[in-house]
Order: C-alpha cells, then structure tokens, then sequence
C-alpha cells in the first residue's frame, strides 16, 4: 500500500482472482475493463454473489446489495473498493 | 450398483469410503461411482454392518449388480445388498412400444465379484436393455442382429452406439480416423494430472469413453516409453469429451419425455414487489455471506404450493402415478462448457428460506467444482428451472422423466400494473408449469399456480 497506483493494481488482481474463482476458464488478460462482466463471464446471479462474498474475504468491503451496479465491470469494482477502503495485502 | 439416471447402464467404481466392519447408517456416503455425468457420491439405503465389499476399485458393473453386503442391525443377514436396491427404485420405466423380455441389467447376476462385462458365450436371442431397445428403434436398427457384450450377452445402449458409429462410418479402411474422443470428468482430472493426452487413450468404458482406468494404464506405459508428454491438443478433447457424454444423457432423457409425456402448459404473471422489498429490507441488514437470493424466496414457495398440489410432486412410474414422499425440488443448473444437471434439495418443504439458500449454494458449488450424491440424482420429484439471469421472460419446460411436472421462472422485470383500478409499475416474475396430463388435469395445474401466487404475495409467512 505505498501508492495509489500500486494499491489499484493489487486491488485488480484480486478482483480478477475473485472471478477466476467462480470462473476458472477466463482469461485476465482477454478481460475487457470497461465492458460490463456479467457480459464477459456469463454470471448469474448465484456467481455474482459468490463474487461479492470473494471480494469481501479477500479485500474486507462488504458491498451493500444497493451498490452491486457499481461492480458491473472491472474499472468500476476497482474504483468502487479502493473508494471503500479495500485492504490488500 | 444404483441407476442414477433413465440411460444409465453402467458404473465404474472409483473409491471405497468404507471398509468390512464399518458401522453405517442409513443415507452414509459408502462409494463413489463414475458414470457418463461424472463422479457420484452413492449413499446407503439401510444402517448395519458392512460385512463383505463385493465389487473391486475400478470395476465396471452393471446397474443392478450387487456391490457389497450389510448385515442389518438386528444381526440377519439379508440376502442381498441393500446398495442395489437403489437400482430397482429408480428403474426406468418399461419401453412402450414391443412387448419387451425383462431387461437385461436387472436380471443380471446378483454378485459379478469380478470385472463385469465379460461377453457370454451364447446370446439368448433378442435380449436387450429397454435404453438400447429405444436407441436402436431411433436408428432404424434391429436390436436382434447386434452383438451385445452385456451381462448374459444382452445388447447394451454402447453396444447400439458402436452399431450406429459403424454404420456411419465411411469403411472399414478408414482405421486412421480417430474416434471422437470421449473423456469422462474424473479420467479428465487423473490425465490433467498425469501428464496423458486423452486423445491418444484408447476408451473402453461405455460407448468408447475414456475411463481412469484408461488413463492410469497409458501414464504407466508412457512411463515405459520415451514418448510421453501432454500435447496442446489435450484440453480440448476433455472438454469435448465431457460435453458430449452429458449431451448424450440429456438427448436420453428429453427424448423420452418428449416421446412418452403428453404436456400441457400453463402461465401466470406474480407481483414480487412485496417479496423484493422483504428480500431488500432483510438483505440490507446482513453480512454478504448471509444474503439471500430471490431465487431462494421463489424455491420456498414452490415447495409449499407442490403441498397444495400432490399430483404434481411425484413420479409416473408403470403406467401409474407414484406420490413423492416428500417435496424434493430438482434445481436446474447449468454447468460452465454446457450441460445441465437437476439434483435435488431434499424435503424443501420444511426448510426455511435460509437453509434453502444454503442448500442452493451448497448444490450449485457441488453440481460445478465437486460432486454430488447419488439420492441427489435420484429422488427430485418435481424440477424448477429458473432462466431469469438469462433474461428470458417465459419458460416452455420439457418434464424430466419419470416427473410430471417442471416449474419454469422466468426473468424478473419492471412491467405496467393494474390492481384495485389503479396503474403502477411493479416488479413481476412470470411463473409456468409444464405438467404430464397423464397425471394432472389442467384445473390442478392452475390451482398450484393460484396458490404459487398467493404464497408470493405474502413473503413474511413464507
């Protein structure tokens, strides 16, 4: 945690983890940020909230059900928990 | 050996999680079994002692073989083993069209100790298993003029598929022409982890699909050899393989469904916006790992409506509807790569929204990374579907034999309202059943979906 920036890497590799997690066949670097990931992954509902549950153990944010939109795609996650002070290690 | 599916013939005996003079109880997990869906769990059908296993770690045996003996608590002995009980529970039903001989798998000889499958050397004419009957009748074959390599030389369903490949096949000169490869899941993980590339694995397990057992001996004669190696190419063969075995069980099912189950179909629209605001207000106050999904909520009162309407929770069985003893909801999940399995969340009825919120995360976890058990495959007695995150708005469902009902949830929307003479927007699920009329008569049908909506629209009592 020594800057922004190196916070926000380790932040992306955990959230891809988090996915990687639910499901195994992604390939990080074919992830396109910007594009919504229920898209990309094929999530439904059960894996998005898996997802959040991976997020939560592994960075400490427990999303409220209200800001699920702002994880749509792997910028706006990213953004969304270094804003809600996620802990990487 | 247990019939965990209508096309199920064989099964391959992975592991013992018991030893002779274990204790077991009613529903222990005491084998795992491998089959075209990949490897289950096979739960025991009574408590005792187990006395004798009677089927070696990795045998193929046929469904109705006996696989060990228990000495029941009392101290008799049962001449049987209750494990192959399962088989006759859940026994396909008798083929319709010709007055079939008894089926060659149950008649098999009660205790193949050794590997079975060993061809007979006189065929009884005509004897053939009710899944190889159909198939043959499907391709226009005479099942008669097969060789069968099943238990006192029936003709088995791979007997049928060898038959049709043959016939597809350009010639007899073609032998360069690799068989599309068949991998089951667990001979995929053993070859991932041997370093063995499925595509140069001969298969002999059903219909030439690549067993353990395969793959152990080609890792130890690679072992031998210079040439081993995992080539590129192994991934997507497994893949393929998997995909096709499970394709093919569902082809089965839904053809028989399709073929035997007059259908009828029937729809109502439900207003969710007081079971969303209850789910939102009771979500807003846990921890992630405790949230619930809408789908858990929809479940709950899927059971208690299947109470209201017994005619639909059970199984068509002999020509004759057979109750369910309990509501054991089939949940279709789809499976990453394609497929389809429905086990069973068991007695949904009597469990809270919570513990069905669990038992779905468990079951869905297990259908996909792990396994699942055999009762699971076996005892659901009326399937839900829910497309909803595919966004489909009304589900047409395919009953999954021998059921006579499947509920299909579709996606959850905001849509124009009218109640008490007034327009609102509010959010609705479209909820469908397609039913066996053999069963159940439309008026029943609609009265289950009546109750579906009441019990919907009054979530704190759910």
């Amino acid at each position: 945690m020594t800057d922004v920036g190196t916070n926000g890497a380790a932040i992306r590799a955990a959230v891809v983890r988090a996915l990687q997690r639910i499901a195994p066949e992604i390939d990080p670097a074919a992830l396109r940020p910007d594009v919504s990931l229920r898209e990309q992954v094929d999530l439904d509902s059960m894996d998005f909230l898996n997802f959040v549950i991976g997020l939560a153990e592994s960075l400490g944010v427990e999303v409220p059900e209200s800001d699920y939109r702002q994880l749509a795609t792997l910028d706006g996650a990213v953004a969304y928990l270094a804003a809600h002070g996620a802990r990487t290690a | 050996m247990p019939s965990l599916g209508a096309d199920m013939e064989y099964g391959t005996l992975v592991e013992w999680r018991v030893a002779p003079g274990a204790v077991v109880h009613r529903g222990d997990i005491v084998a795992e079994v491998e089959t075209h869906k990949g490897v289950v769990e096979v739960e025991i059908f009574d408590s005792g002692v187990v006395e004798e296993l009677l089927v070696a770690k990795g045998s193929r045996v046929p469904v109705g073989a006996t696989l060990a003996r228990i000495r029941s608590g009392d101290g008799a002995v049962p001449a049987g083993a209750p494990v192959a009980t399962a088989a006759t529970l859940a026994a396909p039903a008798p083929p319709p069209a010709p007055p079939a001989p008894p089926p060659a798998v149950m008649a098999a000889p009660p205790a193949p100790t050794t590997a079975a499958g060993a061809p007979a050397p006189v065929r009884p004419a005509g004897r053939a298993s009710p899944a190889a009957r159909r198939l043959a009748a499907d391709r226009g074959l005479d099942v008669a003029a097969l060789r069968g390599t099943g238990p006192g030389g029936a003709v088995t369903l791979a007997d049928v598929e060898d038959a049709v490949r043959a016939r597809a096949a350009p010639s007899p000169a073609a032998t360069a022409a690799p068989a599309p490869h068949r991998a089951s899941p667990l001979a995929q993980r053993v070859a991932a982890d041997l370093g063995v590339d499925l595509a140069t694995v001969p298969g002999t397990g059903e219909g030439g699909i690549v067993t353990r057992a395969d793959v152990e001996r080609a890792a130890a004669s690679a072992r031998g050899a210079p040439t081993a190696g995992a080539a590129p190419a192994a991934a997507p063969a497994s893949a393929a393989g998997r995909h096709a075995a499970m394709r093919q069980a569902i082809a089965a099912a839904m053809t028989r469904s399709k073929r035997e189950i007059p259908h009828y179909y029937l729809a109502t629209d439900v207003d969710l916006s007081g079971a969303l605001r209850w789910l939102e207000a009771e979500n807003a106050r846990r921890a992630v790992a405790e949230r619930l999904l809408p789908a858990a909520v929809l479940l709950r009162a899927v059971a208690l409506a299947l109470r209201e309407a017994p005619e639909l929770n059970g199984h068509w069985v002999d020509g004759a509807f057979r109750a369910g003893g309990g509501v054991h909801l089939g949940v279709a999940i789809s499976l990453r790569g394609g497929g389809l399995v429905a086990p069973a969340l068991h007695d949904a009825d009597a469990l809270s929204v919570d513990a069905l919120m669990r038992g779905l995360r468990d079951l869905v976890q297990r259908a996909r990374t792990g396994m699942l058990r055999s009762s699971e495959l076996t005892d659901a007695t009326t399937t839900v579907t829910n497309l909803g995150d595919q966004g489909v708005r009304t589900v047409f469902g395919v009953v999954y034999p021998p059921q006579v009902a499947l509920v299909g949830i579709g996606r959850i929307t905001e849509r124009p309202w009218a109640d008490g003479g007034m327009l609102g927007v509010r959010p609705v699920v479209t909820v469908t059943l397609a039913a066996d009329h053999r069963a159940s008569d439309g008026h029943r049908g609609a009265r289950f979906l009546a109750a579906l909506d009441r019990l919907l629209r009054d979530p704190e009592r759910l």
